[in-house]
């Protein structure tokens, strides 16, 4: 079962960032993204990135979001800086208690 | 008797003695303010409190709370600072004694803060539940609120708020489009003026240094609104309407921030929303006399005290670059790469020095302003807002 589940993880790559990649996003989200939604991610002129509020809306919404930012307000668009796989990533740690 | 006499005369000289030592060994007595400072160290929730003589940490301070965006405010005696953090909270601690004083949570989550000319009185901006809150500066008892209300029965997040002379405070409304104006007076309920339909999505402002104009930024739109408080009836004006000219915006990875912005001489330097360009006005007439093409988004544009220079940093993913615009030609007179993530810039009092801090590097460092050479580094973690005393003494700071 284990194991199952480490390849299930693996074949979404989502999971399978290098670890020193990972911690650069860590830090983008909690202090680059944290700038509008705050470094604990409770929101601030932006929305909060809580995990309760983040676990209502479907990933692919919030990948939209992430890359396309929101017109209109001043949710920028990531995309360029950010790959499709590492906002996946970020979205899968949103929902499942963001790293500090 | 003599023996008697002279037993007490011992004692009284023991007691003394006793006495003066404790009072030489008591840093109260030794330490004068004038140069000293705050670093905010966003991600531990502490500050530093730093001297700019000898370029040293004096002490950490911590159990702050969330100090993301948080500033800093200081008494009229430039003993106490007063930390607004994101939570809430707000911490008046003493620079002197090195100790918290006081510390309340008066909300759910802030924005900043500002102290009244008179220094009896701490004004916090919040966004949640939005409002602006009063409290007394010596017992942080809160005085009074100011609901941010708007439209049918909805409640704006408050950005932008800037003392006035005469115990006032302006805000604006992020989601309401107003700008407010809060007249407290010496006795009775605060007295609120509301100026409506200001523009889109207002998201910083400021107060010049004589304290005549207050200006927002608008971030749903090209603009900034202006009011004139000298004026017999202040009525908010646009400026720089349409600076973009309808061109589509670049995204901007950080807001612009518009406390600490830059007067020199007679022309204020801004920072567009969403164009790599500091936008350039005439102070009495606010007609746009220029622009500067700039690296990216520039965060804060900032007067050297004299106004001679301004430095200029800028959002994510271009912020470990800071240029310094010379403010006669517009040309820009130096680029400097200190590191990954120039947050914030402090200037000293006269100007010699400016204290950057690199957050990304956990340092900050401290550059000649006229050589450009680099003086000092310091150790500090994730330092974000760096704020000097000498802002006790200037409106607007």
């Amino acid at each position: 079962m284990v194991v199952l589940a480490g390849l299930l993880a693996f074949g979404t790559s989502a999971w399978a960032l290098e670890e020193q990649r990972e911690k650069e996003l860590t830090n983008l989200v909690r202090q680059d993204c944290g700038s509008c939604h705050g470094m604990t991610l409770k929101g601030g002129l932006g929305r909060s990135l809580a995990r309760e509020r983040i676990s209502q809306f479907d990933d692919d919404t919030l990948v939209a979001i992430i890359l396309g930012g929101v017109p209109g307000t001043p949710m920028p668009p990531w995309r360029g800086l950010i790959t499709d796989e590492e906002v996946r990533w970020i979205v899968g740690r949103l929902k499942t208690g963001f790293p500090e | 008797m003599k023996r008697r006499e002279f037993i007490k005369l011992a004692l009284a000289t023991t007691a003394a003695g006793t006495a003066a030592t404790r009072a030489s060994a008591c840093p109260v007595s030794s330490r004068a303010t004038g140069d000293l400072g705050v670093i905010v160290e966003r991600a531990s929730g502490s500050i530093l409190i730093i001297e700019s003589t000898g370029r040293t940490v004096l002490d950490r301070i911590e159990g702050l709370g969330d100090l993301s965006h948080a500033s800093v405010v200081f008494s009229r005696n430039e003993r106490f600072a007063y930390i607004f953090g994101r939570d809430g909270g707000l911490t008046k601690v003493d620079l002197i004694n090195a100790v918290i004083n006081r510390r309340v949570v008066q909300a759910g989550n802030s924005i900043g803060g500002a102290i009244s000319d008179d220094g009896r009185l701490v004004a916090v901006a919040n966004y949640e539940p939005g409002g602006v809150k009063l409290f007394d500066s010596a017992s942080l008892a809160e005085v009074g609120e100011i609901a941010a209300e708007f439209g049918r029965d909805q409640r704006s997040k408050t950005v932008g708020i800037a003392d006035a002379p005469g115990r006032r405070f302006l805000f604006s409304l992020y989601d309401g489009g107003e700008i407010w104006l809060v007249d407290c007076g010496m006795s009775g309920p605060p007295k609120v003026t509301k100026f409506g339909g200001v523009g889109s999505l207002p998201y910083d402002g400021l107060i010049t240094r004589d304290g005549r104009y207050y200006l927002a930024g608008l971030f749903g739109e090209d603009g900034l609104v202006c009011l004139d408080l000298w004026a017999d009836q202040p009525a908010p004006r646009r400026i720089l309407a349409g600076y973009g000219k309808g061109e589509e915006k670049l995204p901007v990875y950080k807001m612009p921030h518009l406390r600490g912005w830059a007067q020199a001489g007679d022309r204020f330097l801004l920072p567009a929303v969403g164009r790599h360009e500091v936008l350039v006005v005439q102070a009495e007439t606010f007609q746009e006399i220029g622009r500067v093409a700039v690296h990216g988004q520039p965060v804060f544009v900032m007067a050297r005290p004299d106004g001679r220079h301004a430095w200029v940093n800028f959002a994510h993913p271009k912020n470990d670059v800071v240029q310094v615009i010379d403010s006669r030609s517009l040309a820009i007179q130096r680029e400097l790469r200190p590191g990954p993530a120039v947050l914030h810039m402090e200037f000293t009092g006269r100007g010699h020095e400016v204290w950057l801090s690199v957050r990304d590097a956990d340092r900050v460092d401290v550059y000649d302003t006229r050589t450009f050479a680099k003086l000092a580094e310091l150790p500090a973690r994730k330092p974000s807002g760096i704020f000097f005393t000498c802002r006790a003494h200037r409106t607007g700071f």
